[in-house]
């Protein structure tokens, strides 16, 4: 999945006369597109940032497991079976390289889950909406994870090493995903009625928050421009919604579909679909934690993790006492 | 990921015991062509065995390796920033090293 | 020739099943592991099973020659149709618990199906051969978590040390033999399990010392699912679970 930026940095972007010499050298190695490294000097700013962000973009890709975990046990053949658990396991690989990332800037992954169990960090909006039917498997391939991949792929070339190469591991590894989504919708779109009744209903209820997911509108957004400058935030939200909207409407039109919007039209003039806008109050209240599973998600994580703990000591605890008996017997 | 030698300053453990956590391994991974083993990525492993059993499961899901290494992240010695003149400067201009230096004519064939 | 190909079917389903339904319950684990490494790796471990679970299932198919599916088997079949042994379908409660369950089950497959590469049946050889191969790499696995669980702490070592006398008394299904054993043995394209049983015994036996866990001193074992006579209340809610499209939406494809 990804990172979704609701608030950047809260600050107006610097301006050159305003920053320190280390600063403006640190800005010239990314307008040149040098990458940064883990032990380069860095503005605090551009540390926490990027920890928020990885952060945020890791706790997307384990929550994300969730929605379509849901129907693991009810794939309806062993091939989809396979294919869901393989996808689903490769959202649990994600958030591990992404947390990895975030932690070569001086943050513990325990300190990232503790953080995602009490709140204090967010994930994407998306994944506090149910999964309902076999359809969902379809749109969320489909819809969510083309939503993601538009957001991943420039993130290819962001400023920071770590995070770019987990992005091109990620980006890699996920172009199946969508593909299969597409190919279970076709599927249930090519059905019986009651399976094309089920893909329609799924697209009806993942459209505006598949919309949703590029973050709020760039008039409303909070300062973007400070993360852009630093090549964190490589697109504005606009711009990949909308480019979003123009490669799906078609796809939508072939699997014979209609997307939920009256007002969609091809605009000549901007040779783009004009498109009616999200309820942004709708999502402010999923943020806020008043999605329709944002008590049950985070209450299932934070029991698979308060599960663990016992295997995770006992592993640590072997660990410490058979490396105790080498040294002993040596 | 790689680099895996910045200080903690932030590990205070005061959301988790740090000393709970599984330590952080760097894997590295030769695949079927006989290149040299690369750096693939990171991960958390109790111990050696577990590391490397972890790696496999996680780093080889696509058919990506037949061989592992693991290293505990706190054990690997890296250059620092400031050294990058000095260390890696020399060898910019040593340009006969690669193979483009070597124009040659298009009938000799590929090399 | 038709009981050895009655026999056969039997036989096939017993193994497809027991790899679909261990491979469905370790799916269940999929977001909820205790770490990230250890969801991917039971997520290896179920797509596994339920590839081999494909192959067994669509070899069984054909010998029946009713046209059946792998997938007609795996989703349109009832309880008492199923074929697994009664270990595989109990819930997976706790990590401890489902960890010692692999480790039962893998300690007989290895050797179990490594002589089924030896198949007189050449399908059964191969599917053998590949399952063999994976099983291998979950027994190493398993068997280093019970170990490291059972040595681990108080805690680990007493909810490893349950999940074993729980488990116990469904271990010994696996080496009973029935007429179809017996006639696949006949055909060599199986041993007896029971020739497996102290191969077995000697490398759980081996892995407990090690994990400081013992096992009940009883030989007891319950038995019904490979024949499928009876089975245990939760197949069927596993199988509402799992067949629950299939059955909705008759004959649509997915």
């Amino acid at each position: 999945m990804y990172a979704q930026m609701v608030k950047s940095t809260g600050q107006a972007v610097r301006t050159r006369d305003d920053m320190t010499v280390e600063e403006r050298a640190f800005q010239d190695r990314i307008d040149r597109g040098e990458k940064i490294e883990p032990k380069d000097w860095m503005p605090e700013g551009y540390r926490k940032n990027l920890i928020r962000q990885i952060g945020q973009h890791a706790h997307s890709e384990i929550v994300g497991q969730l929605p379509e975990g849901n129907w693991i046990t009810r794939a309806p053949t062993l091939e989809r079976k396979a294919n869901l658990l393989a996808k689903v396991q490769d959202e649990a690989g994600h958030g591990l390289y992404l947390y990895c990332a975030a932690e070569t800037l001086g943050v513990s992954r325990d300190e990232l889950f503790d953080m995602l169990h009490t709140g204090k960090m967010k994930y994407s909006s998306i994944f506090n909406y149910p999964t309902l039917t076999w359809a969902d498997m379809g749109a969320v391939g489909w819809l969510v994870d083309g939503a993601a991949i538009m957001n991943q792929v420039p993130l290819q070339r962001t400023s920071y090493g770590p995070y770019a190469r987990a992005m091109v591991r990620i980006c890699k590894e996920e172009s199946f995903h969508q593909r299969q989504g597409f190919q279970v919708m076709l599927t249930m779109a090519r059905g019986t009625k009651d399976q094309k009744r089920m893909a329609q209903d799924a697209l009806n209820r993942f459209w505006y928050p598949a919309l949703m997911m590029f973050g709020p509108s760039d008039k409303e957004s909070v300062h973007s421009a400070q993360s852009m400058a630093w090549k964190i935030k490589m697109n504005t939200n606009d711009e990949l919604r909308q480019k979003f909207v123009d490669e799906t409407v078609p796809q939508a039109e072939f699997l014979g579909l209609s997307v939920p919007d009256e007002k969609l039209t091809w605009n000549e003039e901007t040779e783009h679909y004009d498109y009616s806008e999200p309820d942004w109050s709708e999502f402010f209240d999923v943020i806020s934690g008043n999605g329709p599973c944002n008590a049950e998600r985070l209450k299932t994580r934070k029991k698979a993790w308060d599960d663990g703990a016992w295997v995770r000591e006992a592993m640590l605890a072997h660990a410490r006492k058979s490396r105790a008996r080498r040294e002993a017997a040596e | 990921m790689a680099d895996k030698v910045a200080p903690k300053s932030h590990a205070s453990g005061k959301f988790s015991d740090p000393k709970s956590e599984w330590p952080l391994w760097e894997v590295f991974i030769r695949g079927q062509h006989g290149m040299s083993h690369r750096h693939v990525g990171s991960l958390h492993a109790s111990d050696t065995e577990h590391a490397i059993k972890n790696a496999r499961d996680v780093y080889t899901r696509r058919n990506e390796g037949v061989s592992i290494w693991v290293v505990e992240a706190s054990n690997i010695s890296a250059s620092s920033p400031s050294d990058k003149g000095p260390m890696f400067d020399p060898s910019r201009d040593k340009v006969y090293r690669h193979p483009t230096f070597y124009d040659l004519p298009d009938e000799a064939g590929n090399m | 020739m038709r009981d050895t190909t009655s026999a056969l079917f039997e036989f096939l389903l017993r193994q497809g099943d027991n790899a679909l339904v261990l491979g469905h319950r370790t799916s269940e684990w999929c977001g909820m592991a205790p770490v990230i490494e250890e969801d991917i790796a039971l997520a290896n471990i179920a797509l596994d099973l339920i590839g081999q679970a494909k192959l067994w299932l669509e070899y069984a198919g054909e010998q029946e020659e009713a046209g059946r599916s792998a997938n007609d088997l795996a989703f349109l079949r009832d309880a008492y149709d199923f074929r697994n042994l009664l270990m595989l379908e109990l819930p997976n409660e706790d990590f401890g618990r489902t960890i010692m369950r692999h480790f039962l089950f893998d300690a007989f497959q290895v050797p179990w199906l490594e002589a089924l590469s030896e198949s007189s049946d050449q399908r059964v050889s191969d599917i053998a051969q590949k399952a063999s191969k994976e099983a291998t790499y979950h027994l190493e696995r398993s068997e280093y978590a019970v170990i490291g669980l059972g040595d681990g702490t108080e805690e680990s070592n007493r909810r490893m040390q349950n999940a074993l006398t729980d488990l116990w008394p469904f271990a010994g299904e696996a080496f009973r033999d029935d007429n179809i054993d017996r006639a696949m043995h006949d055909a060599a394209i199986s041993p007896l399990p029971s020739m497996l049983q102290p191969v077995w015994k000697i490398k759980v036996q081996s892995t407990f010392q090690l994990a400081y866990l013992t096992p009940p001193d009883s030989e007891f074992a319950h038995s019904g699912g490979r024949i499928g006579f009876r089975h245990t209340e939760h197949l069927g809610h596993m199988l509402a679970t799992m067949q629950f499209l299939q059955r909705a939406y008759p004959g649509a494809t997915w």
